[in-house]
């Protein structure tokens, strides 16, 4: 009788009583589970998040020459745009020219016009050094006097700048600009610099991918074949070099690639060669110190591919009257190819991001985008530059993540 | 190792010749060895042949073997001695893919990449037949195991024994004529694989396959099998049809290994052609068929299966026993007692469901000599 009452069927109350308690509890779960998130949550948006999105709004936003010329921003609001800007909106620039030469702001003014008008920062120094001699009365005229400022392109520029929001930098990042008359066009081929790091950095990334599938593919098959204890010895010394920093081994390597280091001295006295290669400050020598250095990144997740097809796969193809070569292609590789896709991926997102071992081992002519943005970031303090270039290389990344991410992702679908 | 093994394979070759083989040595084990590491051996000495259109199975605890023995004729392993033949020649360097011979493995190993369809048409199609053919058998095939609508799923979106049918169609598609399996139904449960064990033996008798079947489960073997090869240590204990091996099994492994034995211990007082007289320990003497026993004084133990067993009312059997009913389990169809002979000795004993017995109460338990057989000693 006592054991009866338990296996009824509850009323109707109960169970929703029951689902009300089972949805409360989840709720404390869910809660715990975020709770446990939380300080690293805030730790990554404090000093990872906002300080990116912050950076990266520079690209979009330079209100340098908004805020160093106020009054011929006003005082142009009634301009028609064309040719030169009325008297008292030349009047209005002399104004705040000597407003930013008293409070100090004119060489940021200058350095900021400059980087949108090359050549501008003298001009500007100049005027600002005529306006300030005494006696001056007639400002316009002596503004109307300096070449500078009746040329269109000028106040075409400063028209654009007049507004915080810019998109200069970010053209400027594919080589791009505004013409005088307003249009979108290629800047000229001596300017034009990014696309050619771009291309040579998305090559780059390819290079040593391919390098580290070629390398790196034999050895996963091989490590997933030997028996157990041989491939985790295996596995050990693929994971070596992790344990030590991509400082210190792209160091070794600038050791190594000397021109009188130790590869051409092996070189030298295998015969390979007769003289000394240029393997430090070369293409090559990147190549190899990035390959090498990305190799682990490729292997491991086409090695753990690998390691869940069963040996009767290949057994089942033979059986079958697969030859070999044709089993491999059919029934082996179409398995192994979601750990191919994702090893490639991690590597080639990688090497878009290269800075130390082409600073140290790249030659000039071998600098990858993440270069020129520490250019920018440490020499030039053209922050906005900088910010417009990560901002160009973000969205190459993401877009290609997004695309592998989809492949990858149906490619999961098929139930294994 | 390597100079015997050629030279060996230069003997059988020259005693074979090209000549056609019998029909009932469609394959055949000559003397074959497999050693792993050089010392010891997986395979010994192993002989044996299979007929055309048999159901060949190797039957055997893990380690005895008998997937060894699979695996040489599949081609994944070489003898270390020996040769292998098939429809009278030699196979011992022909790889696998050219061995046309059907597989079955034990998880299946369907391409989890490809869809049903393409799995089963792979044989054909490395094969290099026409789209159509292709086609055509593929349909075919699928009809015969019934999943002609499944030809568009993938393997994981099978179930266990469907998958079981696709690895079967697929075996089968390319008309081999030897298949082999490996235990091919251990994955799945009891209902599904009785369902499947008679699955298999249809498809055996309507296509007139040759079938060499590896399993360690004794029922299965039974069941599907014309002959079955019991493995132990590397070799074949016994070869013979399955009523054979359970009547008359020839060595005190193949006796408890096939079916249920009681083992009772004893010392031999006599031997006269097919009868021979044990004193069992504790006390009591037998009448058994004596199988390669040894002389008088020599120690001995008789297997006497469970429904070999009679209650008997007074002392009319040639062997009798009185003994103490300490066990009784119902099983449905039988009861089964587990009865203490005087001497000290356990008894299982397979009633009919319906005999009358209770918790200690004294019983009479007969046999005649002809249903227990005494066998040497194991050491």
């Amino acid at each position: 009788m006592d054991q009866g009452q338990f296996i009824t069927a509850p009323n109707a109350a109960d169970t929703r009583s029951v689902a009300a308690a089972i949805r409360r509890s989840q709720a404390r779960e869910r809660l715990r589970s975020f709770a446990l998130a939380m300080p690293l949550l805030t730790l990554l948006l404090l000093s990872f998040g906002i300080p990116i999105a912050i950076l990266l709004s520079r690209a979009v936003y330079d209100p340098t020459i908004a805020n160093a010329l106020p009054l011929t921003g006003a005082a142009m609001q009634s301009w028609s745009g064309n040719g030169i800007p009325e008297d008292k909106t030349l009047e209005a620039l002399a104004a705040d020219l000597k407003a930013s030469q008293q409070n100090g702001n004119l060489s940021e003014f200058a350095k900021g016009l400059n980087a949108r008008l090359p050549g501008a920062r003298s001009h500007i120094l100049k005027t600002a050094r005529a306006l300030d001699k005494e006696g001056v009365a007639d400002t316009v005229s002596v503004i109307k006097s300096m070449p500078f400022w009746t040329s269109p392109g000028t106040w075409a520029t400063i028209v654009r700048g007049r507004h915080a929001l810019t998109s200069f930098y970010l053209l400027s990042a594919v080589d791009l600009r505004w013409n005088a008359d307003g249009s979108i066009e290629r800047v000229p081929p001596e300017q034009a610099i990014f696309l050619r790091v771009f291309a040579r950095t998305f090559l780059m990334a390819a290079t040593v991918t391919l390098a580290t599938l070629v390398l790196g593919f034999p050895l996963a098959y091989l490590i997933s074949s030997v028996p157990k204890t041989l491939g985790a010895i295996l596995i050990v010394a693929v994971l070596l070099p992790f344990w030590t920093s991509i400082l210190v081994r792209t160091a070794a390597w600038t050791v190594l690639l000397q021109k009188f280091g130790l590869v051409n001295d092996v070189l030298l006295w295998l015969g390979v060669t007769g003289t000394r290669l240029d393997l430090m400050y070369s293409r090559l020598g990147l190549v190899i110190a990035m390959t090498h250095i990305q190799l682990p990144f490729t292997l491991l997740p086409i090695y753990s591919v690998m390691r869940t097809i069963q040996p009767s796969q290949m057994r089942a193809a033979y059986s079958l009257g697969g030859r070999p070569l044709t089993s491999f292609l059919r029934v082996y590789l179409p398995q192994v190819v979601p750990g191919i896709m994702a090893g490639c991926l991690l590597t080639f997102i990688l090497c878009l991001g290269y800075y130390i071992t082409p600073a140290l081992i790249g030659g000039a002519g071998d600098q990858l985008i993440s270069n020129f943005i520490a250019n920018y970031v440490n020499v030039e303090l053209n922050w906005e530059m900088a910010a417009a270039l990560s901002f160009i290389l973000l969205v190459f990344t993401m877009g290609l993540y997004a695309v592998f991410a989809r492949m990858l992702g149906l490619d999961r679908l098929k139930p294994v | 190792m390597m100079v015997a093994h050629t030279n060996r394979q230069f003997e059988t070759l020259a005693a074979k010749g090209v000549s056609h083989a019998e029909p009932d040595r469609f394959v055949e084990f000559v003397d074959v060895e497999k050693s792993y590491d050089g010392c010891s051996f997986a395979v010994t000495r192993l002989n044996m042949h299979v007929a055309k259109g048999e159901f060949l199975t190797l039957l055997g605890p893990s380690g005895s073997g008998k997937t060894t023995t699979l695996n040489m004729l599949a081609g994944f392993e070489r003898p270390t001695n020996g040769s292998i033949m098939l429809d009278g020649q030699s196979v011992d360097r022909r790889p696998p893919y050219e061995r046309n011979i059907g597989m079955v493995f034990q998880n299946y190993a369907l391409f989890p990449h490809m869809t049903v369809e393409e799995n089963v048409g792979f044989p054909l199609s490395v094969r290099k037949f026409s789209k159509a053919d292709v086609t055509a058998r593929v349909h075919k095939a699928l009809d015969m195991i019934q999943l002609r609508k499944f030809g568009d799923r993938r393997p994981g979106q099978l179930s266990g024994g469907q998958q079981q049918r696709v690895a079967l169609a697929r075996a089968l598609v390319f008309e081999p004529s030897l298949v082999l399996m490996d235990e091919p139904l251990g994955a799945l449960d009891k209902k599904l694989r009785e369902h499947m064990q008679l699955e298999i033996k249809q498809l055996h008798s309507m296509l007139g396959v040759t079938i060499v079947y590896v399993t360690h489960d004794q029922s299965e073997a039974l069941t599907m099998s014309d002959r079955v090869a019991v493995f132990n240590n590397g070799g074949i204990a016994q070869i013979g049809t399955p009523d054979n091996l359970y009547k008359k099994p020839e060595s005190p492994f193949v006796a408890s290994f096939i079916g249920e034995n009681n083992t009772l211990e004893g010392i031999v007082e006599q031997v006269s052609g097919h009868v021979c007289q044990v004193a069992l320990r504790g006390g009591g003497l037998l009448r058994a068929t004596p199988i390669d026993i040894g002389t008088q004084g020599t120690s001995c133990q008789v297997a006497i299966r469970p429904e070999c067993i009679r209650i008997a009312a007074a002392a009319d059997e040639e062997n009798d026993f009185e003994a103490t009913v300490e066990g009784r389990i119902y099983l449905g169809d039988h009861l089964r007692l587990l009865a203490r002979l005087d001497n000290g000795q356990l008894l299982s004993v397979k009633v009919g469901p319906e005999t009358i017995t209770t918790e200690a109460q004294r019983i009479r338990l007969g046999w005649s000599h002809t249903e227990c057989r005494a066998f040497p000693a194991q050491q």
